[in-house]
């Protein structure tokens, strides 16, 4: 069911693009607003027909000017969750998700709503909905059709971050439910990493970085690309629990990691973006310090940028964070590839939106 | 009171509606979502017989239903009868000349429905026309609403084109308002005050259940 996609137009604006979507792989488009992401989105759903284009799923040609097929949109099996989420204003919740469906079952729509946390909400108008519901309703529509490809264009743009921070965690819960290829397009990097598996950044309609999201958010390049300074390594961690303080004790392949409160249950398996200009480097275990967080590490690979700074990548078992420093701190320490050190990041320094709750695998 | 001329005035009315609905629905759709070279001028054509003079309007439509005429020749050919002082004639001079009644809030009531709730309704697997009845019309409905109560209410008080294209036949073109001058010319000014009540009447319903009709829609979407 992989989804296939090559594009190219000249106007309204250049676009020459192509990649590849597996099955319950979500790849973020990410890039500046009308770098030609959202573009991408809608010629796949077949609401823009590029000038030359293929967009393939599980086999099925849904658009190839080549051959000159082009399905109309109501013929593709897509589920689109819009910006502002485009609910039918004169129906409920339920009949929203029913008007996807080709035969209408509400036992399956109650389902959906379930799923994506609506329960007992299903009579109510989108006008009586917060931002937030309306998005989950929105999703639920969206399945609803049993689409070959998910597309989520700026999803969680309209809502609070409050309900951002939930809405990240729910999507991430129901990643095991998506069998199906997913495009989410964002301009929020730290959105993207959070959620994708795999990025691709998008610059004047072309891909001027891809991989997996933790290679692009160590690359200097791409991300100078996307006018991010922030540089910053995810890392797996399992909530363990409150301390009295308000701090929530973690665990990571590092040992133990403090940050302020999280609302997850214990056992919860989050991703920490750690930013890179937040790390402190040192040699030997510091003491007498106030940051809470001392993570033992390898140095593993150090590349320099323009400019001032280098980027060191640190071990820390499978997983990896990176530490921006100067160029003459690194020379100082003498670092090199395969030296101990120890990475120290205050609790603090990371924002409680730069945690993801239950990831899928 | 000219009963015959009330019931003539209702149907004439009536007709105007039934034909201008679907008219108003597909040409307002045409307007609102469409984008082409010329939309301007069509829209300027279709809005021309509120600026016009009737009697300027219906003199043209005399003209041009006359037996000498294309249309005329080719309606006396098919039906046997010219068009000029029948009912039918009328019908169809009150359906041109409420073109803009009826379009024109149909084409702001289409234009009110956000691009991306048709999106979304393609999206979901909605053929066009599947579209249209489960998401557009319910949402264009106050428009359309208000586009048939005009052209109704309109038509029954249609004064001057009457006169030009249907003369005054009683029972065949003598509407109501035609009525109500033929007695004025003969001193009724008793017959002529309780026709005219009765128009003000119905008129006055008509918009009245029709504000009443879009504020409960209101209510329902909001």
């Amino acid at each position: 069911m992989t989804l296939e996609v090559a594009l190219r137009a000249e106007a309204p604006i250049p676009l020459d693009v192509a990649f590849a979507v597996a099955p319950g792989e979500l790849l973020a488009l990410v890039g500046h607003s009308g770098s030609g992401k959202t573009t991408i989105l809608r010629s796949i759903a077949g609401l823009w027909r590029p000038t030359t284009a293929r967009v393939a799923v599980d086999g099925e040609t849904w658009l190839d000017t080549g051959s000159g097929i082009a399905l109309p949109t109501h013929r593709r099996h897509v589920g689109v969750v819009f910006q502002n989420y485009a609910l039918f204003p004169h129906m409920t919740a339920a009949q929203n998700v029913l008007a996807a469906m080709d035969r209408p079952d509400p036992a399956e729509a109650a389902r959906l709503l379930d799923l994506v946390n609506l329960h007992g909400l299903s009579d109510r108008k989108p006008a009586q909905l917060s931002g937030g519901q309306q998005q989950r309703v929105a999703l639920a529509r969206a399945l609803a059709r049993k689409p070959s490809a998910l597309l989520l264009d700026e999803p969680f743009s309209a809502v609070d971050r409050a309900t951002r921070e939930r809405l990240h965690a729910e999507i991430l819960a129901l990643r095991g439910h998506l069998k199906m290829p997913v495009v989410l397009v964002t301009h929020d990097m730290n959105e993207a990493q959070l959620l994708a598996d795999r990025m691709l950044v998008i610059e004047k309609g072309r891909v001027v970085r891809e991989g997996t999201t933790a290679a692009v958010m160590a690359d200097p390049d791409a991300l100078r690309a996307m006018g991010i300074r922030e540089v910053a390594a995810l890392l797996p961690a399992t909530v363990e629990g409150a301390e009295e303080d308000g701090l929530t004790r973690l665990t990571t392949a590092a040992g133990p990691l403090y940050l302020p409160g999280i609302d997850s249950p214990p056992g919860t398996r989050v991703r920490v973006r750690i930013m890179a200009h937040e790390v402190i480097l040192s040699r030997c275990r510091p003491e007498g310090l106030s940051a809470q967080n001392i993570l033992p590490c390898t140095v593993s690979a150090i590349r320099a940028g323009e400019g001032p700074g280098v980027m060191v990548h640190l071990a820390v078992g499978d997983d990896e964070i990176l530490a921006r420093i100067t160029r003459r701190a690194a020379g100082q320490l003498d670092l090199r590839p395969g030296d101990a050190a120890h990475a120290v990041l205050k609790s603090m320094s990371v924002a409680r939106d730069h945690i993801a709750g239950a990831t899928h695998d | 009171m000219d009963w015959t001329a009330l019931t003539l005035s209702l149907e004439l009315s009536a007709w105007t509606v039934a034909i201008l609905l679907p008219v108003s629905v597909l040409a307002g759709r045409w307007l609102a979502y469409g984008r082409f070279r010329g939309k301007g001028a069509v829209e300027a054509l279709v809005m021309l017989p509120l600026v016009l003079p009737p009697t300027v309007f219906g003199f043209y439509l005399l003209v041009a239903f006359g037996r000498n005429s294309p249309v005329g020749a080719f309606w006396q050919e098919t039906f046997g009868h010219q068009l000029v002082f029948t009912f039918e004639g009328l019908v169809v001079a009150s359906v041109i000349f409420n073109l803009p009644f009826a379009i024109q809030p149909a084409q702001r009531g289409f234009e009110a429905i956000a691009v991306e709730l048709r999106e979304a309704a393609a999206t979901c697997g909605m053929s066009p026309l599947r579209s249209l009845w489960k998401v557009e019309l319910p949402l264009a409905w106050p428009g359309l609403m208000t586009a048939m109560v005009l052209t109704f209410a309109h038509t029954l008080g249609e004064f001057g084109i009457v006169l030009m294209v249907g003369g005054s036949i009683p029972g065949e073109t003598k509407t109501i308002a035609i009525a109500i001058y033929d007695r004025v010319q003969g001193f009724d000014m008793r017959g002529a005050g309780m026709m005219s009540a009765a128009l003000v009447a119905i008129s006055f319903s008509a918009i009245a259940i029709t504000y009443a009709l879009s504020a409960r829609i209101g209510r329902r979407l909001a």
